[in-house]
C-alpha cells in the first residue's frame, strides 16, 4: 500500500499489471467463499453470519482504518440498518431488494447527521459523542415498542424472494449467494475508494490533519464523506442480518456489538482489505470452539487476544506474514526495502 | 412537597456521590497521562465482587471496604507497570482496544470465579433501617453515602488543593512535559496515582453496591456514567468532575421519578448537546483552555 506504484495503477482497472501471484491472493478467499457453498451445507447460515459480520468490519475498517475515525458507534448503523430493513419488511413491501436499498438510503442520512454533528470534535470527546449515539438510539429502540417491538424484538419479518425468483429457505442457500454478492460488491467499491484519490488523502488526515488542512484538503468533508459510506456499509450489513434471521433483536445495538466488530478488525488488521474477513473468521471460530470449553471462556480469550494484539501485533494476524518476511530479511542480511 | 424535593436531591447526591467515588481517579489518570482507560469501571467491579465475597461471609463490613479498596488498587498498580505504560506512547486507538480487552477479561474471570448472577453485598443491619434525618425519614444507606462520600471528597480536595502532591499533579496534569522539564518524576506519580485512584474506584464499587449492583456486565454497562462524569466534567479537572457527577446523580433521579420511560435516553440526548456545546466539557483545566 505504500508502494507508490500502485497509486498510478488506481486510474487504470483494480487488477492491471497484477503479479499472478497476488492475482491467486486475491482470488483464494473468495474461491473459498464458493467452496463452502459446496461442501459445508450444514454450516451456511454459520458462513452467512460470518460473511455478514466481515462486511460490517469492513465498513469500521474504513472509518477507523483508513480515516483514522476513532470509534466505538458502529453498532449504530448496524442496528439501523437492521431495523430500517425489517420495518421495510413489515410496512412497506417484503421485497428483500428494495428493504435493503432503503435501509442502506436512511443509514446514510444517519451517518451523514450524525457525523455532521460530531466530527468536529476530537479525541475522547468524539469517542463519548459516538458511545452517546449507540446509546440514544439503543434506549429509544428499547422504549418504541410500537415501531422496535422493544426488548422482545421486531417479529413477524415477511422476507419475499429475490427478484420474486430465490426464495430465501430453512438451509440458507440463498441468505448465503446473497449475502456473498452483496459483499463482493461492497469490497470492490471500497478498494476502488481506498486506492482513489480520496482514498489517498484519507491516509494522510490519519497521518497528520493539521498539514492535510494547511495544504488545501477539506479535511472534515472527507471526514463525513468516509463517516457517511462507512455508515450505508454498515447499514447494509445490518439489513443482510435482519434478513437472513428474519429478525432483529435490542442487541444490534448494544456496545457490545460494536466492541465485538472492533474486536474482529484489529485481530485481523486494519487497512489491508482481508483483515476483515480474517479477523471475523478466526473470531467466530475461536467463539464456537471456546463457548464448548465454558459459556464465558471465549470473552476471556477474546480480550487476552486483544491485548496481545495490541501489544506485540499491531498489525493484526495479517501481518504475521510481513513480520515473518521481515524476520527472513533479517536473518538472510538482506537490507528490507524501506 | 419541599420534603418531596428535597428526597429527590438527597437521592441524587447520594447517587452523585458513587459516581464521583468511582470517576476520580479516572479523571485524574487521563487528564494525567492522556490514557482512555475503559477499563476503569472493571476496577470498581472488582471492589463490589470482593466486598460482596466477604460481607456475604459474614467478615467485618469496614474490613471487607477496606480489601475491597486495596485490592482493585494493587491490580491497578500491576496493570499500570505491565499494560498501561506501553501504552503511553501509542495512539488512543490502541488504548482504547487494549482497555476494551481487560474489561472483556475482567468481565469472564468474574463471571466464571463468581457466576453470571448479580451478586449482592451485604450491607450491616443498621445502614439497612431508615433512620431520623429531621423533617423524614430516610435510608441510612444513602446517608450513609453521602457522609462517606463528602469525607472523601473533602480530604482529596485538601489534598489537591494544599499538599505538595497534589501541588505536583495539578502541575503535571496542567503541563506534564514543564513538570518533567523542572524535575519531577511523572512517571512515579503517575503510577502512584493510578494505584489511588484504582482503590478509589474499589471503594466506590463497594459501598455505591447498593445502587449500582456487582454483574458481569457491570464494566461495560456503568463505564458510560463514569466517562461522562471525567469528559463533561472536564478531563483533569477534579472540581469538574464533582459537578459533573452531582449533576448526573440529581439529573438521572429527577428523569426516573418524573419522566419515567423516556430519562435514559435523555441523559445521553443531554450529554450529546452539552458536548457539542463545550467539547473540553464544564470546567477543564488551564491547560485544555
Amino acid at each position: 500500500m505504500t508502494n507508490p506504484s500502485e497509486t498510478q495503477k488506481a486510474g487504470g482497472g483494480l487488477l492491471a499489471g497484477m503479479s499472478p501471484w497476488a492475482l491467486a491472493g486475491h482470488a483464494l478467499p473468495w474461491a473459498i467463499a464458493i467452496g463452502f457453498f459446496f461442501i459445508a451445507e450444514g454450516y451456511l447460515s454459520f458462513g452467512t453470519q460470518i460473511i455478514i459480520w466481515i462486511l460490517f468490519a469492513l465498513s469500521l475498517d474504513l472509518a477507523l482504518g483508513y480515516a483514522g475515525i476513532v470509534t466505538l458507534g458502529q453498532a449504530a448503523f448496524f442496528g439501523f440498518g437492521a431495523y430500517a430493513a425489517g420495518w421495510f419488511s413489515i410496512h412497506v413491501s417484503p421485497d428483500p431488494i428494495l428493504g435493503h436499498l432503503f435501509a442502506i438510503g436512511l443509514t446514510a442520512i444517519v451517518g451523514l447527521i450524525s457525523g455532521a454533528l460530531i466530527l468536529h470534535t476530537t479525541g475522547v470527546t468524539f469517542l463519548m459523542l459516538t458511545l452517546a449515539t449507540v446509546l440514544i438510539m439503543f434506549e429509544y429502540a428499547n422504549q418504541a415498542k410500537e415501531i422496535t417491538g422493544g426488548d422482545d424484538g421486531l417479529q413477524g419479518m415477511k422476507v419475499g424472494p429475490i427478484f420474486g425468483k430465490y426464495e430465501f429457505n430453512l438451509f440458507g442457500h440463498t441468505a448465503y449467494v446473497y449475502s456473498l454478492i452483496v459483499l463482493f460488491i461492497w469490497f470492490v467499491i471500497m478498494w476502488r475508494v481506498v486506492k482513489s484519490p480520496f482514498g489517498r488523502s484519507l491516509d494522510g488526515i490519519r497521518q497528520n490533519a493539521r498539514r492535510m488542512r494547511a495544504i488545501g484538503t477539506p479535511v472534515w468533508w472527507r471526514l463525513l464523506a468516509v463517516y457517511t459510506l462507512s455508515a450505508a456499509m454498515a447499514g447494509s450489513a445490518g439489513a443482510l442480518s435482519a434478513h437472513a434471521t428474519r429478525f432483529v433483536g435490542l442487541s444490534v445495538l448494544s456496545l457490545l456489538t460494536s466492541g465485538i466488530v472492533t474486536v474482529m478488525l484489529i485481530l485481523g488488521g486494519t487497512r489491508r482489505l482481508y483483515g476483515a474477513f480474517v479477523g471475523a473468521i478466526v473470531y467466530f471460530v475461536v467463539q464456537d470452539y471456546t463457548a464448548k470449553i465454558s459459556p464465558y471462556f471465549w470473552e476471556f480469550i477474546v480480550g487476552g487476544m486483544l491485548i496481545a494484539t495490541v501489544l506485540f501485533l499491531e498489525g493484526g494476524l495479517m501481518d504475521l506474514g510481513g513480520i515473518a518476511r521481515r524476520q527472513w530479511e533479517r536473518l538472510t542480511g538482506k537490507a528490507s526495502k524501506p | 412537597m419541599l420534603s418531596f424535593a428535597a428526597t429527590v436531591l438527597l437521592d441524587g447526591v447520594s447517587y452523585g456521590m458513587v459516581l464521583f467515588l468511582i470517576s476520580v481517579g479516572l479523571t485524574i489518570t487521563m487528564g494525567l497521562m492522556r490514557v482512555v482507560n475503559l477499563a476503569h469501571g472493571s476496577f470498581a467491579m472488582i471492589g463490589g465482587y470482593i466486598a460482596g465475597y466477604f460481607t456475604q461471609r459474614g467478615y467485618n463490613f469496614y474490613v471487607a471496604l477496606a480489601v475491597a479498596a486495596i485490592i482493585p488498587g494493587i491490580l491497578g498498580g500491576l496493570c499500570e507497570v505491565t499494560v498501561y505504560r506501553p501504552l503511553y506512547r501509542k495512539g488512543e486507538l490502541s488504548q482504547v482496544l487494549l482497555t476494551i480487552g481487560l474489561v472483556f477479561v475482567a468481565t469472564a474471570a468474574v463471571t466464571e470465579i463468581f457466576g453470571a448472577f448479580p451478586y449482592p453485598v451485604k450491607f450491616p443491619e443498621y445502614l439497612t433501617r431508615p433512620i431520623d434525618i429531621g423533617f423524614r425519614t430516610y435510608p441510612g444507606y444513602r446517608v450513609f453515602l453521602i457522609v462517606v462520600g463528602a469525607i472523601i471528597a473533602a480530604i482529596l480536595w485538601w489534598v489537591i488543593d494544599n499538599s505538595i502532591y497534589g501541588a505536583r499533579l495539578r502541575a503535571a496534569v496542567d503541563n506534564a512535559r514543564m513538570a518533567r522539564a523542572v524535575g519531577m518524576n511523572v512517571n512515579l506519580l503517575f503510577t502512584g496515582t493510578f494505584v489511588v485512584g484504582c482503590a478509589l474506584a474499589g471503594l466506590g464499587g463497594a459501598i455505591g453496591a447498593g445502587i449500582l449492583t456487582p454483574e458481569p456486565s457491570y464494566s461495560l454497562k456503568y463505564v458510560v456514567l463514569f466517562l461522562i462524569v471525567v469528559i463533561v466534567g472536564g478531563e483533569g479537572s477534579f472540581k469538574g468532575s464533582f459537578v459533573a457527577a452531582m449533576a448526573l446523580g440529581i439529573i438521572d433521579t429527577m428523569g426516573k421519578y418524573f419522566i419515567a420511560p423516556a430519562a435514559p435516553y435523555l441523559l445521553y440526548v443531554a450529554v450529546f448537546l452539552l458536548l457539542l456545546w463545550r467539547p473540553q466539557g464544564l470546567l477543564p483545566p488551564k491547560s485544555a483552555t
